[in-house]
């Protein structure tokens, strides 16, 4: 005992054996460390964009690029608009995650329900934005090895802008898929009471740290795409 | 009993309170990285687009804490948690700084040594036809151009230059 004294009690008990360190359940902490890979591998995708763009002369401007909305008449250009609608219904969706998950801590059925139905709605609002505008860059000669746009100065731009365009969203929104396919598994299953049975609802709260990075991912993506 | 309850209470008004005000902080964010994108548009400064450049990363890294610390509840985890995910996270800063560094470097090695990338850089092409007209017709050729894409980058600089060639894509 007098030799712990110096050690707070608290860790000592932490670390002493019979409960987890982490204080919290295995699977959380798993869903952490998994995450924290796919920050590497989106980190490695994001970095060797700047890597290439940074030892490239000219660069195309992404206001340029962007700047379609549907519906739109032909002719008008709105740069950023589309695009911050999609960041925005992220955002949203992952606030109506969190109410889901704070709901499932009060064992409050009706809560989760909800709240994963808003949430699975803003994925797929989001999944059809992305599908929306890959069709309209698709439709405009983009496309992996092709780049109908010219770098920010008019000189010829090579493939490699669309070519990172397309894998690093095309993977996000494969993120943004399997969310949208975890989330549903959850909804499912809260509707079928499993989650009542166990007595706890800490599947949605792995669900929700999923999703959450991938709102995450896309404050990345936006940023480093769309406005840098 | 009834004390527990009113902590429980407490509790929750606590945390629905934290998620309004992340919520909040998270859009004013996005709403100035947006003004800061929309004014960037009109400048021509490379100083000033430099420092907005720099204010909207320094927006993106606290939306990401944010993110990560309130609606991933990693602030309210255990201190040798957070240390697990933050540490090794801690990496990035060498692989940001590293190949960012590496990538100018390389850029600064070709303009030196390499004559046909320092002279591609400077020859300006033509826009392709008229906008919408060429809209329908690179819709109509997407699909088979991509090997000639690819042979247009590592062709010529003369014949990329030349208007009256009609782009491949």
């Amino acid at each position: 005992m007098s030799t712990t004294t110096t050690a707070s009690p608290n860790e000592a008990k932490l670390w002493g054996g019979g409960k987890s360190p982490f204080n919290s359940e295995y699977g959380k902490v798993m869903m952490w460390y998994f995450l924290m890979s796919d920050a590497f591998t989106f980190g490695a995708f994001l970095i060797s964009y700047g890597t290439v763009r940074f030892s490239t002369n000219g660069w195309p401007n992404s206001n340029e690029v962007f700047r379609s909305f549907p519906f739109a008449p032909e002719g008008v250009h709105a740069p950023l608009v589309f695009v911050s609608i999609m960041t925005f219904i992220l955002i949203v969706s992952s606030v109506t995650m969190v109410l889901a998950v704070h709901a499932g801590k009060n064992m409050d059925k009706q809560g989760v329900v909800r709240n994963m139905i808003l949430t699975i709605i803003g994925g797929i609002a989001f999944l059809s934005c992305q599908a929306w505008e890959w069709n309209h860059l698709f439709h405009e000669g983009a496309w992996w090895g092709a780049n109908p746009f010219l770098n920010a100065d008019g000189t010829a731009s090579s493939t490699n802008f669309t070519n990172f365009f397309f894998t690093i969203t095309g993977f996000h929104g494969f993120h943004v898929f399997s969310g949208v396919v975890i989330n549903i598994i959850m909804l499912i299953m809260t509707l079928m009471d499993k989650f009542e049975q166990r007595g706890h609802y800490l599947m949605i709260e792995k669900a929700g740290l999923y999703w959450h990075f991938v709102d995450l991912v896309w404050v990345f993506v936006f940023t480093i795409f769309y406005l840098l | 009993m009834s004390h527990s309850h009113t902590d429980h209470e407490a509790h929750n008004a606590e945390a629905m309170a934290e998620i309004k005000k992340v919520t909040i902080i998270l859009s004013v964010f996005t709403i100035v990285e947006l003004i800061l994108g929309f004014w960037m548009m009109s400048l021509t400064s490379h100083a000033l687009i430099l420092a907005i450049k720099g204010t909207i990363v320094i927006l993106m890294m606290a939306k990401a804490f944010y993110i990560v610390a309130y609606f991933m509840h990693l602030k309210h985890e255990v201190k040798n948690l957070i240390m697990t995910i933050i540490v090794p996270l801690l990496l990035f800063v060498w692989f940001i700084g590293a190949f960012l560094w590496d990538g100018s470097s390389f850029r600064n090695l070709r303009n030196d040594y390499d004559p046909y990338f320092k002279e591609q850089a400077t020859i300006k092409v033509e826009k392709k036809a008229e906008e919408h007209g060429a809209a329908k017709h690179e819709a109509t050729d997407a699909k088979h151009d991509a090997p000639a894409a690819k042979h247009e980058t590592i062709g010529t600089s003369h014949e990329t230059a030349k208007p009256e060639v009609e782009p491949y894509y």
